[in-house]
């Protein structure tokens, strides 16, 4: 039953969800798109779970060809997609025709697409998700971790669906990244806090799914070691170098580095949709209102 | 007995219940654990066990902060230690051999211990498994003798193979795939550490006892041990 066959893929293109829970316990890392928020308007698009599966497409070179007629959605980062001469913009469900070719070239406004189709993309559930996470070994087409790879299918099962279009900018609008001020934000030093949040942070050229470095003045941890412990979504640790990491879906799931604060996950879609060089710019909040507020965005997917 | 609760992620907060790494942390983390499961139940997304925290991740569409807050405190009133015995004990033969665990040498120097008794010292005690982390089914254990405390290697290796036993400063840890790893290995077990189609995955989980028991070469690869040289896989 396949539907599109894939001509070229790079690593970077995975087949992603909202990642494996339950078991990071037991040393198994979440995984999942990076960009939750466009994730979520590809299967919207088509009347999908907002987490069934899609293809994270990171930067470009991805082209698939439709084997029978498809209906698949679109959103998240301009990597100049085109339907054979055609472009189309993301932030909408259109039809690919038997033969025809959806083809993803470079980035022109963000960095990560996501392709979504009626129901999910069919692939095995592995420990509860079909999320790619290539050092483990799972999740993908296989179960096995593989990355999408030129000449592999990918189909799907469900018929609903409709054409549709966003009525909002498919990319999370550009702000400061907000962070959760963790506990051990007393012992960083006062200039650092200052620092922290009042310079710009360049987004280093050392990132993938595990984490993204921030280059900038170097922030300084006046407390004592740290025995490890478990690292949320978005934790920015700061190891001894100062420059800190901001981790992502695919990091280890406990880590000794002190904790700036966590990034809220509105913060990390903007992130993900970052290239190498770009500078952000992080802004204090505190837990209680990053709730509400993200509880008041997630009312944007029912009243949409 | 008085656990610290602190604010980590918008949905995840540490409860933080020693300052210090020791066994007899053991059974207040296992009833901690059992309490925070019971007390969440469906609104828990997962529950991660480290030395001394747990990190709570709960559902943000279920529980505000203050609620998830007020249930912690609820699971954890009047929190008494868990019976010893209540974790599994799980029995890790190893083949001890310069060939699979090459720092059997240099922890034989630093000691100024016989291989043999390097070997003796790691095999005599009965481990707690801390925590899981670094792979899936890669299990912290300790506390090894002091003895045989050894730093990790300055350089880590590209590559360890499947099943190495290893030891960093008083842990220890068997490798449960090949991945990079700077600890300084000892030997290697037979034994599969995590399979996607076991039940419950890994073969240890926080709380469970380790016992190294060392075998030879034959039994080795009698129980399916692949003896294969670190350096012909480097």
């Amino acid at each position: 039953m396949s539907r599109l066959i894939i001509e070229a893929s790079t690593p970077l293109c995975l087949l992603q969800d909202t990642g494996r829970f339950g078991v990071r316990h037991l040393g198994v890392t979440q995984g999942g798109a990076l960009d939750w928020v466009s994730m979520s308007w590809a299967n919207w698009l088509l009347d999908n779970a907002l987490d069934a599966p899609v293809v994270e497409i990171t930067l470009g070179g991805f082209t698939v060809q439709a084997e029978e007629y498809c209906l698949l959605a679109l959103a998240g980062a301009d990597l100049g997609a085109y339907i054979d001469e055609r472009a189309i913009s993301p932030g909408r469900s259109f039809i690919l025709q038997k033969g025809q070719r959806l083809r993803f070239t470079q980035p022109f406004s963000g960095a990560r697409a996501y392709l979504a189709a009626p129901g999910g993309f069919d692939a095995p559930q592995v420990l509860g998700s079909c999320a790619t996470v290539v050092r483990e070994e799972l999740g993908g087409l296989d179960g096995f971790g593989k990355p999408l790879a030129q000449g592999g299918r990918l189909a799907y099962s469900g018929g609903g669906g409709a054409m549709k279009v966003l009525s909002t900018p498919s990319l999370p609008a550009k702000a400061p990244l907000d962070v959760i001020i963790g506990a051990q934000i007393g012992q960083f030093s006062g200039q650092s806090l200052f620092d922290a949040f009042n310079t710009a942070w360049t987004l280093d050229s050392r990132a993938d799914r595990m984490g993204m470095r921030l280059l900038g003045t170097p922030l300084e941890y006046q407390g004592p070691s740290l025995i490890s412990e478990g690292i949320p979504l978005g934790a920015i640790q700061v190891p001894p170098d100062g420059q800190p990491i901001v981790l992502l879906n695919d990091r280890q799931t406990i880590g000794g580095y002190p904790r700036l604060g966590a990034l809220t996950p509105l913060a990390l879609a903007r992130l993900a949709q970052c290239l190498p060089g770009e500078k952000v710019r992080l802004a204090p909040v505190v837990q209680e209102t990053a709730h509400r507020q993200h509880v008041d965005f997630l009312q944007r997917f029912t009243a949409a | 007995m008085k656990p610290r609760i602190e604010v980590v992620a918008i949905d995840c907060l540490m409860v933080r219940l020693f300052e210090v790494i020791a066994e007899a942390n053991m059974p207040w983390m296992l009833a901690a654990t059992q309490r925070l499961r019971q007390g969440f139940g469906a609104a828990l997304v997962d529950l991660v066990p480290s030395y001394t925290t747990l990190m709570v991740h709960y559902d943000l569409t279920v529980l505000n902060p203050a609620q998830a807050r007020e249930l912690i405190g609820q699971a954890l009133t009047d929190l008494q230690p868990q019976a010893r015995g209540s974790g599994h004990c799980h029995v890790l033969p190893v083949w001890y051999d310069l060939s699979v665990g090459p720092e059997l040498s240099l922890l034989s120097r630093r000691s100024g211990l016989a291989v043999d008794e390097v070997i003796r010292r790691h095999s005599a005690h009965e481990y707690q498994v801390f925590a899981l982390g670094f792979a899936p089914g890669f299990a912290f254990m300790g506390l090894v003798d002091e003895s045989l405390a050894t730093p990790r290697l300055n350089t880590p290796r590209k590559r360890v193979a499947a099943g190495s036993v290893g030891i960093a400063e008083r842990q220890t840890a068997a490798y449960p795939v090949v991945s990079p790893g700077g600890w300084n290995l000892i030997g290697r077990t037979p034994t599969q550490l995590f399979d996607r189609d076991r039940d419950g995955y890994s073969l240890m989980q926080p709380g469970d006892t380790v016992r190294f028991e060392a075998v030879d070469h034959a039994e080795f690869i009698k129980l399916g041990g692949d003896d294969t040289p670190l350096e012909a896989q480097a």
